[in-house]
């Protein structure tokens, strides 16, 4: 017993300083390395915390958790599940990378929207995937973003979205660059009806995405870390002939260069989404 | 779209060609008074992208062009064309101001892509294209988007969220530079023109994607012919579109249908 009794922190502050990891971690159990702070945790740990080092660094998040992080318990009903992609342009290699997307993610597509309550409040939302195609949008994601505001538009929801995405998915050429139009009209449609839209942008937030339904909300959040940029690092350090320091296109950055409205890390979120939620009354009913 | 291998890569270096017409070149020909107005009213004037008043047939209308230059000296000082933040918010303020004064409002995009500088991402390059989709979508005045040579990504789409998006025969419009998506896709720089083909970037491929609404024949390409049959075309179509009680919904269907 006095050997426990050392072990433990003997004050308030170490305890909450530190994570409580057990002394000897099961070697069978899969463990994340933080690119951050170097140090290995018990994937079960970091589901339990949101999937927050104890360092603060957040790795990728994939839609479900996001979905049982913000949604109040057993809210929310997915929607245009049969809204799914097809190879338009008979693009090679596109079927199998899809097929291997789909295996990978147990997702059907890029984007998983719905409605529930958040905090009590009825919502629309999305939630967009890293493990398929690292969110790229192509026909069926922007048809799922588009039919979501339409959604909330209709029933007089806001809308809280969260971005995750390399941009446009090449593989649909012209027709994936067209979603970026597609989706805005929607977005100013349900903005022009005086309804509320909050996007929270997770690592990352690139290309085609941010240029568009990202950047389009009334209240743009981010977490921690995240990178959020238009053109990818290489194509700058390309196109400038330097290296870019490493806070490029961070959220922090971002926040200061004035297009973030607030930095939220994954504990704070659900209550600080509740509270912008029941700011705006008016947000979720007809003018 | 039977299109070969050497077709379409072909037609993206036709496009980039520096000889051919430029916002400048469609603007003085086909327009006349033009009266250039400078500056987003933020932060800078960018001389990528030239906006003003002209009169088209003698009615006043808005018009929004890249400019690339011809000349070395003239590309660099047009950013080659790659619109900074500060244009798309000069093109921003303009498109309000056409839509207080009842205008229509004319663009010509020929963009390799939006300006991808340090600077064009600490000035929210992203936030400022987001910005002017969202404003073209609910914009009361009718709007034509023609692109005249390279349609990149979204810095093109920037500029193109229209009732009507022409191209030129000869003109390219992509999600993404053949070369970027070689790079990406195939890690293989020398697959550009596979790429080409697969992105269906041609006016041909956009046309039937139903992403353009017209050709533009390149016949007489620079030369007073050609200049008066867009202006005929444009002429006509602005005032078919500003009739139009639903010019709003059927934007709206247009870009829905995709």
């Amino acid at each position: 017993m006095a050997l426990l009794h050392f072990l433990k922190p003997d004050n308030a502050l170490e305890d909450g300083g530190r994570d409580r990891l057990p002394v000897q971690a099961d070697a069978m159990e899969p463990e994340l390395t933080c690119p951050e702070c170097r140090k290995s945790t018990p994937v079960s740990l970091l589901q339990a915390r949101y999937m927050v080092c104890p360092c603060g660094h957040h790795f990728r998040m994939n839609a479900r958790q996001r979905i049982r992080m913000v949604t109040d318990a057993n809210s929310f009903r997915e929607e245009f599940e049969d809204v799914v992609g097809e190879d338009p342009l008979h693009f090679p290699g596109y079927p199998g990378k899809r097929e291997s997307a789909r295996a990978a993610s147990g997702e059907k597509e890029a984007v998983i929207c719905g409605t529930g309550t958040v905090g009590g409040v009825p919502c629309a939302l999305f939630f967009m995937e890293p493990r398929f195609m690292m969110g790229s949008m192509g026909s069926a994601v922007g048809e799922r973003i588009t039919r979501i505001f339409e959604l909330a538009l209709e029933r007089h929801l806001p809308v809280v979205g969260f971005t995750v995405s390399g941009g446009a998915r090449m593989q649909e050429g012209l027709l994936s660059l067209m979603q970026m139009a597609k989706i805005s009209a929607a977005v100013r449609r349900h903005s022009d009806a005086g309804l509320l839209y909050i996007a929270v942008l997770t690592d990352p937030t690139t290309g085609g995405v941010t240029a568009s339904f990202a950047m389009e909300a009334d209240i743009a959040l981010a977490e921690p870390g995240a990178t959020i940029g238009f053109a990818g690092r290489r194509i700058v350090e390309q196109t400038t002939g330097k290296r870019l320091p490493g806070d490029f296109q961070k959220a922090e950055t971002v926040e200061q260069e004035g297009f973030i409205d607030r930095i939220v890390p994954r504990q704070q979120m659900k209550p600080l989404l509740t509270q912008l939620l029941a700011m705006h009354p008016a947000g979720g009913k007809r003018r | 779209m039977n299109r070969t291998v050497s077709d379409a890569y072909a037609a993206v270096e036709a496009a980039r060609n520096s000889s051919r017409p430029t916002g400048l070149d469609y603007i003085s020909n086909v327009f006349t008074s033009f009266l250039e107005l400078h500056g987003d009213r933020g932060s800078g004037d960018d001389p990528s992208l030239v906006g003003g008043l002209a009169r088209l047939d003698g009615c006043p209308v808005t018009v929004l062009a890249v400019e690339k230059g011809h000349t070395a000296r003239q590309r660099q000082a047009r950013n080659f064309g790659s619109v900074h933040p500060e244009g798309y918010r000069k093109a921003l303020r303009l498109m309000r101001q056409a839509q207080k004064f009842r205008r229509p409002v004319v663009c010509f995009v020929d963009t390799a892509g939006a300006g991808c500088g340090l600077a064009d991402e600490q000035h929210g390059i992203g936030q400022a294209i987001a910005e002017n989709l969202k404003e073209l979508a609910g914009l009361s005045v009718p709007v034509i988007s023609v692109i005249i040579g390279e349609g990149g990504s979204g810095g093109a789409l920037g500029l193109a969220l229209a009732d009507q998006v022409w191209m030129l025969e000869g003109a390219y419009y992509s999600v993404i530079s053949p070369e970027g998506c070689a790079q990406i896709l195939w890690k293989d720089p020398k697959k550009v023109s596979e790429a080409a083909v697969c992105l269906h970037l041609t006016a041909d491929d956009a046309l039937a994607l139903g992403v353009t609404d017209r050709i533009i024949q390149e016949k007489d390409i620079g030369k007073k012919p050609f200049f008066d049959r867009l202006r005929e075309s444009l002429s006509e179509e602005l005032q078919k579109l500003g009739q139009d009680p639903d010019l709003l919904a059927k934007r709206y269907a247009r870009f829905r249908r995709f």
